[in-house]
């Protein structure tokens, strides 16, 4: 029934703009978590530079977000998860290639807190704390680092004292901003998102066992009109360079490299 | 399903404390306005329009940026007071306020434009003081187009997203106001609470100008048999 429901969508989308596959280069758009902003900015022009006449679009969000505007019909070509519940969503209702559905790389959780000034803020036990005003975190329903945010306050007995004072965040670098700029107390980000700022300071990681793993996950949109140019992507993603930029960048990787295309 | 109807609730708190502080501020400002000659008075005027053109996101960053922890009346009020506005319900209020200011200063104006000021003269010859003059001459006849201004900044308030957004943060129950909740509701895929809150939006404000209608339609007549009587 869904795939009925969006199949005239994409019939739509596809006789719009025809001439699309004759003429000029071919138009990736790969639709990220927001947490990878930097390592796929710096991979895009490698894959680019490898692939003649491909043009990747960038666009960041939160990955519920992003799986929600594949499952309401936007035009993606490659999805890039920063948890597998909304790529299995995807993958359940048929919107993304499941034989393209790999792990990309993995991250760690930590709590942040203005670098600006002393922050009474040492643990994750002390958000708890009232003098601890405001933290952010993602809103769980549509950001993965919310979700795993708030399982480790949950771990860690403390949903509810910290509940009344938390501001959820659209995806986690606007937890990162609301930090940076002082307006919060401290927020819950991953490590890689810390590690961009200059502006924050990381006080403590959370108990890997305090959430699901962080696993980011990159599969093709069944809906792509490049199904091959889009696997090549998501192939290069695997490979040795693009795994260099994301170890670089503090992303963790997983054990056995995938072989080059 | 079951809805969650602190939302509305907070959207209606926010809009009817901005209402007492627009509908103050905007009366007076407009009165102040009007009937009175001043170097740079376009500017003055535009300057209390902007909120009216401006996107209101570049509302909400200047709010943000004035009363964040580091801004200069954030850093001000958290030095004197010990308080934080950000991310409360009065930074929301302020938001929906200053975006809504300009219907309620623009059809307080036009009204008070349309007052006969020979009215008002002749109350002052028979000895009416300037206040005395403003509440029993003015006012009653300025009277649909500030309800008018009233109606329209309540409904603006009651939508504000853009400045909203930046400066109330996302606090369930707390600071998270309809417009607020259908926009995360959206983006987790919660569409059928998106759209319950949406069609709840809209006939409330959909009832507020059918009802300032219906009211004007009314009441305009009477008006402007009034406005016979004195020509």
């Amino acid at each position: 029934m869904l795939r009925l429901s969006w199949l005239p969508l994409l019939a739509l989308t596809t006789c719009g703009s025809p001439p699309a596959h004759q003429q000029g280069p071919v138009r990736l758009t790969v639709s990220a978590a927001a947490s990878l902003r930097e390592a796929l900015t710096e991979i895009e022009p490698l894959f680019e530079a490898r692939s003649p006449g491909t043009d990747l679009r960038l666009n960041f969000g939160a990955s519920g977000a992003l799986r929600q505007q594949i499952e309401q019909g936007a035009r993606v070509d490659v999805f890039v998860s920063a948890a597998e519940r909304p790529m299995d969503e995807l993958t359940v209702r048929g919107l993304v290639d499941s034989a393209t559905r790999r792990v990309l790389a993995g991250n760690e959780l930590v709590l942040v807190v203005p670098s600006a000034e002393p922050s009474p803020v040492r643990s994750f036990a002390e958000l708890a704390s009232p003098r601890v005003r405001r933290v952010a975190i993602g809103a769980p329903a549509s950001v993965p680092a919310g979700e795993y945010a708030r399982e480790t306050l949950r771990s860690l007995g403390i949903e509810r004292a910290v509940s009344g004072k938390t501001v959820y965040a659209q995806n986690v670098r606007q937890v990162l901003a609301y930090v940076e700029s002082g307006n919060v107390d401290a927020g819950i980000v991953y490590r890689t998102d810390a590690a961009v700022s200059g502006r924050v300071r990381v006080v403590a990681a959370a108990p890997p066992a305090s959430h699901r793993p962080v696993t980011y996950m990159v599969a093709v949109v069944s809906s792509t009109r490049y199904p091959r140019e889009a696997r090549a992507l998501g192939a290069f993603l695997l490979g040795t360079e693009s795994r260099s930029v994301l170890r670089r960048h503090g992303f963790r990787l997983p054990e056995t490299a995938p072989a080059e295309p | 399903m079951t809805l969650d109807w602190h939302p509305l609730l907070l959207s209606l708190r926010v809009a009817s404390a901005a209402l007492v502080l627009v509908v103050v501020a905007g009366t007076l400002t407009a009165r102040a306005m009007t009937g009175r000659e001043f170097p740079g008075k376009d500017v003055v005027d535009g300057l209390l329009v902007l909120p009216l053109v401006l996107p209101p996101v570049v509302t909400g960053f200047l709010l943000l940026f004035l009363l964040g922890r580091n801004g200069p009346v954030g850093s001000l009020l958290e030095r004197v007071f010990g308080v934080q506005l950000l991310f409360t319900l009065h930074a929301a209020t302020l938001a929906a306020a200053v975006v809504s200011f300009p219907l309620m200063y623009q059809s307080a104006k036009a009204a008070f434009q349309a007052v006969d000021r020979r009215l008002e003269d002749a109350a002052r010859t028979l000895g009416a003081g300037e206040a005395r003059v403003f509440l029993t001459v003015t006012l009653p006849l300025a009277w649909p187009g500030l309800v008018a201004g009233t109606v329209l900044a309540f409904a603006r308030s009651l939508g504000e997203f853009g400045a909203t957004v930046m400066v109330a943060g996302n606090i369930p129950g707390e600071t998270t106001t309809i417009p607020l909740a259908i926009f995360f509701a959206a983006d987790a895929g919660e569409m059928r609470a998106a759209g319950a809150y949406a069609l709840l939006i809209s006939v409330v404000c959909m009832a507020l100008v059918v009802g300032l209608n219906a009211w004007t339609r009314r009441r305009v007549p009477g008006w402007r048999r009034g406005g016979g009587r004195r020509a």
